[in-house]
């Protein structure tokens, strides 16, 4: 660890706090339909889709009536996507001639893209149309990320309000945050990346002749406007398999700190945006000041266990100075690829610049015990931020009966129903990650995909599930997940890592708007304060170490043991 | 904190015995079942004890320690039901001596004009009974005719017998109370099985207890990381089996014990039936737990002026004399003018003038003639020989010196040379009343004081300060009620000067002055409109709506049947300033819930320290380095987990069954607190607990 590298890491977090405060004002004048930076240009364009669409933007859903209206557009979303890929060889922009997608892949695929994962069991480059990239994936980093804005608000609301029967109206969310948030932002980013060097164009590859006179194909494609929304929407799934350690999607030093703080900076915002809604700024500095602790441990750890580089090849005469620098990218070095790995899982993004999989097993545990947590400090794009008010709200049950009052949240008691809800919501990330992992070490085929064995194979495969269960999307590498098993279960643990966890969080919302708010006295639990950060982050700490401190202990933690020991896996 | 002396203390010799034996009973499956943690730790157990069994067959060495681990899983279980029947043991005993004094008696029915003796039994509501010197009361009632002396104790433990008569506040007669003079006739109000005393045995002995809202919320977060640590163990084994470890289910189910909050879901129902028992030490009889959890939750407290923050009676401050009379002169004529005034505010003047100005209570001869109260002239004092001392109400007062100086004076003049000389005087009080007797008025009027004029033949002579005497404690506690974010109301019949008066001494929040019932049930309702829990007390019928509509209404045992019908609580010392208490009991009991919740999850850290090493240190052995507690061997290791998660259990029954220490601070500086010591304390006790645990296992060579 050098003062360079914390420097580094240090600019980018600030950036992204300074940035994130005046983003979550606007955010939650999106949200809360009041006029807003944008409303002149684009709200007869809101206005013209309402009209198209026959939506009523004054009518307001029901939790139960906003939980099917996402449901209805997401099985829509994976059905339309799950097509185009089955049908691309048919349609028009194939300029490399692309086969269609195989079923388990395409239905993997689909999952991926509509619940904000983008796992990729594929190489994008040699496998999708640019039709398929543009028009199912690069639309789906919209729409997903759009879907969680809207889901995060619907519990905001339910905090915000009071003995109101409904959580807002789903269609109006979702259009509101494409058109005000996401779209200005990523055409912005978009030129910013093609000004910095990244390419975008529709013709297929380039053919290239080397030094030695070898012909060599260089794909090409409209990467700079899916490598925007991949950051900004939290989605991860790059243009080309290496993702942002490929240069044409990360160019230089410049770009990848440019990333990094496009994918932290809306998670941020939507915390900020939660203090605004429920009207004290405060609740929301709390949530992003502990969202940022936990983020900036893992940086520091991840950085701390890469910088040191690896003793067994120390051992053999290799320079430790610049750190463990397998599977890193020069121009990136160590202090910034731990903290784009971290902030890559402290999110739900899951794009890499460089291979976790390759990390000392200390750093490599950074990304997965953030993923382990459900990718909440600082989460997806609306995701973080409902995941963590379920930690919240758990949090608060314990800790707010040791104040002597049933326990409460900005005035919304906690009762036996938002805690069965909770609960519920809570119960899916073990069950799926502990789950999966353990049937898929059970059958040989899915020990077989595995590229290591003993402990850094467990990794791997507790990695991958707890990527796509968090819907991060994240590869470890080393895992060869284009498998029957592996497509299905992982498509499985996306699927219910998402939806089976999102129900509960609306009926949360709906049961929290029905809710009278009981005003604060200095009898009530203060949820704004220092105190407040250290018992989150305590609980945060223990309740997800709890859970996986065994499946750690067998894979990373032992790993670092044996490395110790002088034994590699 | 007032408790009756034949109260059983926390760990009487009886109830341990009773409760050791009710341990066992409660192993039956059907009423574990009740209890997710421990319903899963007996099945665990009950697994355990077949694998113990097996190994005893096979005989492979391993009987010993299969055997320790069912051994220790059970007294788990037996830990856990023996602290919930300690706390259900007290109530129990209560629960006797009041049977004990249910009657079984019998009943005159009274039927058209005569009497016929049947069976309380047999008794229906709307029957009418007389109850005559030294009978039992055989039913609830209402007292529609007569007045008797009642002595209650059986109910509150205070011998000391209460008046009981027909109409006002004062009518409700308990089944199983005794008249011990004249006799009433009562109404019967509540059907043999369902009064008072029935309801109060239920409730005491636990047998109607419900989960309440809290403790159901409570309990869903303690299944939901019972479900989280069985799918952590369950998928253990293949993780383990990938490892090249084959987990034994002894261990693993010993890991699934001591992960699964059994600390607090042993103690759960414990704590609450230990709330309910606290109330009821202190003589309050909760109709249900929810009113306790209530309680703690209150925003407002809707307290009565008379009784709970003043005295109950006005008191005698200082006397102001007016027009060059001498102070000593006024305290003179006041107290012979109060000489005969049997009234609390009499009783106060005199013992003022007694007391503030040296006076002797003089003699008082036959001359003397006592002019009572009347509510018509609002005046009394007494005539003697040329002295008329009057003293009253201002206005009465000061009507009284101007007819008296209009009409006496020429009366007098004509008839004595003196007359002359009085009406002067007489005029002299016309003329000096506006000035300095009005603006000591003013000045008591303003302070909440009630003024009371004294007059000597029409001649003002002063003013009297009739003052409220606000509780000396009263106004700290309403200072510690704020800091604990409470807000206090007082309600008070005054009118808004003199109540306002009052709350700025006493310290109060808000007040209602000239407060009617509805007044009462329409501050609820707004308060309550705001989000906000409110808790009263009230004695009178007129009390019951209010009483019903607020979170917590405490009904006082001496009220009518309304109101304990209407409240959720009943006071059976009738002390509305308990009220105070009640709150802290209801906070008391939800501290010692997340406390404890606290403590037990926070102990799952060391016993990972303690058992995951000992699982995989064959296979891995460097995972030896996670043993921090260096405990001597993995068996070892995993027994004093096992052993130390079970006996925490009884090292914690005390404190569930006396609750987490509550004081009168803001929410941060309690959970400050409390997180140090059950958080913190949680994640490093166990460490030392097991160490030393394991220190001893292996001294004994138990493995």
């Amino acid at each position: 660890m050098n003062a360079i590298g914390l420097a580094q890491i240090a600019i980018v977090l600030a950036a992204v706090m300074a940035a994130a405060v005046p983003l979550g004002a606007h955010v939650a004048r999106v949200l809360t339909g009041q006029r807003n930076l944008l409303s002149p240009i684009l709200s007869p364009i809101e206005r013209l889709f309402y009209k198209l669409s026959g939506v009523d933007p004054a009518r307001e859903q029901s939790w139960l009536s906003y939980t099917i209206a996402m449901l209805v557009f997401s099985v829509a979303g994976f059905g339309s996507l799950y097509a185009l890929q089955r049908f691309q060889h048919l349609l028009p922009l194939d300029p490399q001639g692309f086969d269609p997608v195989p079923a388990d892949l395409a239905f993997n695929t689909a999952i991926s893209f509509v619940t904000n994962t983008n796992w990729q069991n594929y190489a994008g480059e040699t496998t999708m149309s640019h039709l398929t990239q543009m028009l199912g994936l690069t639309v789906h980093n919209f729409l997903s990320a759009a879907t969680g804005l809207a889901m995060a608000f619907a519990l905001a609301r339910g905090f915000a309000r009071a003995e109101s029967p409904t959580v807002g109206n789903f269609w109006v969310d979702l259009t509101r945050s494409t058109l005000y948030l996401l779209l200005p932002l990523a055409i912005v980013f978009a030129l910013v990346l093609v000004a910095l060097g990244v390419p975008q164009t529709l013709l297929g590859s380039v053919e290239a002749t080397t030094l030695e006179g070898a012909k060599q194909i260089i794909a090409i494609g409209p990467v700079a406007s899916q490598e925007a929304i991949k950051e900004l929407g939290t989605n991860g799934g790059g243009f080309f398999n290496a993702n942002s350690a490929h240069p044409f999607e990360s160019p230089d030093a410049i770009t990848n700190s440019l990333e990094i703080f496009a994918l932290l900076v809306i998670p941020f915002s939507l915390a900020f945006a939660f203090g605004r809604i429920v009207g004290d700024i405060r609740q929301g500095r709390a949530i992003a000041i502990t969202m940022m602790i936990v983020l900036v441990v893992g940086i520091l750890v991840a950085y701390w266990a890469e910088a040191g580089g690896n003793p067994l090849l120390t051992e053999i005469g290799v320079d430790a100075a610049p750190g463990n620098m397998e599977g890193k990218e020069v121009r990136f070095g160590v202090a910034t690829s731990a903290l784009f790995a971290a902030a890559t899982t402290g999110t739900s993004t899951g794009a890499v610049n460089s291979m976790h999989d390759s990390f000392m097993p200390l750093g490599g545990l950074v990304p997965l015990f953030n993923m382990l947590m459900g990718s909440i400090a600082p989460g997806g794009v609306g995701a973080g931020l409902y995941g963590f008010l379920v930690l919240v709200v758990i949090a608060v049950f314990v800790a707010g009966l040791m104040v002597g009052r049933t326990p409460e949240y900005l005035g919304k008691k906690i009762e036996t129903r938002e805690m069965k809800l909770a609960m519920l919501a809570v119960l899916v990330y073990p069950l799926c990650v502990l789950g999966f992992s353990a049937a898929s070490v059970l059958v040989k085929t899915g020990l077989d995909s595995l590229n290591n064995a003993g402990p850094h194979g467990l990794s791997e495969i507790l990695y991958a599930f707890a990527s796509t269960t968090d819907n991060n999307g994240s590869a470890f590498a080393g895992l060869s997940g284009n498998t029957l098993w592996y497509n299905t279960t992982l498509g499985l643990a996306m699927a219910f890592g998402r939806f089976a966890y999102v129900i509960p969080v609306l009926a949360i919302a709906g049961a929290l708007a029905e809710k009278k708010r009981a005003p604060a006295s200095s009898g009530t639990f203060p949820t704004h304060g220092p105190l407040f950060v250290g018992l989150l982050i305590g609980v945060i700490v223990i309740l997800y170490l709890l859970q996986y401190f065994p499946a750690l202990a067998l894979g990373p933690i032992v790993e670092h043991l044996l490395l110790q020991s002088g034994k590699l896996f | 904190m007032s408790s009756k002396a034949s109260a059983p203390g926390l760990f009487d010799g009886t109830i341990l015995r009773r409760a050791a034996i009710d341990a066992f009973y409660k192993l039956d499956p059907r009423r574990l079942a009740r209890n997710p943690v421990i319903f899963v730790t007996e099945i665990v157990s009950a697994v355990v004890t077949i694998l113990f069994i097996r190994d005893l067959v096979a005989k492979d060495g391993d009987a010993l320690f299969s055997g320790q681990i069912a051994a220790w899983l059970w007294f788990t279980v037996l830990f856990a039901n023996f602290a919930e029947a300690v706390a259900e043991g007290r109530g129990k005993a209560q629960a006797d001596a009041l049977r004990r004094t249910r009657s079984d008696a019998e009943a005159k029915r009274v039927r058209g004009g005569a009497t016929e003796t049947i069976s309380a039994l047999d008794l229906k509501i709307g029957d009418v009974v007389l109850v005559e010197a030294g009978d039992l009361v055989p039913g609830d009632g209402e007292v529609i005719e007569g007045v008797a002396s009642v002595n209650e104790s059986a109910i509150t433990g205070e011998s000391a017998p209460v008046i009981r008569e027909a109409g006002g506040d004062r009518s409700a007669v308990t089944g199983g109370t005794s008249v011990l003079s004249d006799w009433i006739k009562v109404k019967i109000t509540a059907a043999p099985g369902s009064t008072f005393i029935d309801r109060m045995i239920a409730l005491v002995e636990g047998a109607e207890r419900q989960k309440t809202p809290n403790e159901l919320a409570l309990s869903i977060l303690l299944s939901g990381l019972t479900i989280i640590f069985l799918i952590v163990c369950v998928t253990l084994w293949p993780l383990a089996d990938y490892s090249g470890t084959r987990l034994s289910l002894t261990v693993l189910a010993a890991l699934l014990v001591c992960l699964i909050p059994t600390t607090i879901g042993g103690l759960l129902s414990a704590i609450g039936i230990a709330g309910m028992d606290r109330l009821i030490r202190f003589n309050v009889i909760a109709t249900s737990g929810r009113a306790v959890e209530a309680a703690g939750d209150v925003d407002t407290l809707l307290l009565d002026k008379t009784g709970t923050i003043t005295f109950g009676n006005r008191m005698a401050d200082e006397f102001i004399a007016v027009g060059g009379v001498g102070e000593h002169e006024l305290a003179e004529a006041t107290l012979l003018a109060s000489l005969a005034d049997e009234t609390p505010e009499g009783r106060s003047i005199v013992a003022l003038a007694l007391r503030r100005y040296g006076l002797t209570a003089p003699e008082v001869g036959s001359d003397l003639r006592v002019v009572p109260f009347t509510a018509h002239t609002r005046m009394s004092g007494v005539d003697l020989p040329g002295r008329a001392l009057r003293k009253g109400a201002v206005d009465a007062i000061l009507a009284q010196s101007e007819t008296c100086s209009l009409r006496e004076a020429p009366a007098d003049a004509r008839m004595s040379g003196g007359g002359a000389e009085i009406l002067e005087r007489a005029g002299h009080a016309r003329l000096a009343a506006p000035e300095d007797f009005s603006r000591a008025v003013e000045r008591i009027s303003r302070a909440g004081g009630t003024p009371l004029a004294v007059s000597e033949n029409g001649r003002l002579l002063g003013v009297v300060h009739l003052k409220d005497i606000v509780k000396p404690d009263i106004k700290a506690r309403f200072a510690a009620l704020r800091a604990m974010g409470i807000k206090t109301v007082m309600v008070t019949g005054d009118n808004p000067i003199t109540a306002a008066a009052i709350a700025s001494e006493a310290g109060v929040d808000d007040f209602i002055a000239q407060a009617t019932p509805e007044d009462k049930l329409t501050y609820i309702r707004r308060e309550q409109q705001g989000g906000r829990l409110i808790a009263m007390c009230g004695d009178g019928t007129n009390d019951a709506p209010a009483l019903a509509q607020a979170d917590v209404g405490v009904a006082m045992q001496t009220g009518t049947q309304a109101a304990r019908e209407a409240g959720n609580m009943v006071d059976l010392d009738s002390d509305p300033t308990k009220l105070i208490e009640i709150v802290a009991i209801g906070k008391q009991l939800l501290m010692t819930r997340g406390s404890l919740t606290t403590f037990s999850i926070a102990n799952d850290v060391a016993k990972y320290f303690a058992i995951i090493p000992a699982l995989f240190v064959i296979a891995y052995p460097e995972l030896g380095a996670l043993n921090v507690m260096k405990l001597a061997s993995p068996q070892s290791a995993i027994l004093s987990a096992v052993v130390f998660n079970a006996l925490i259990i009884i090292a914690l029954i005390p404190l569930a069954l006396k609750g987490v220490a509550y004081r009168p601070v803001g929410a941060a500086a309690l959970l400050r607190r409390n997180l140090l010591i059950y958080g913190l304390g949680g994640v490093v006790i166990p460490f030392i607990g097991i160490k030393i645990i394991d220190l001893i296992v292996t001294a004994l060579h138990l493995v």
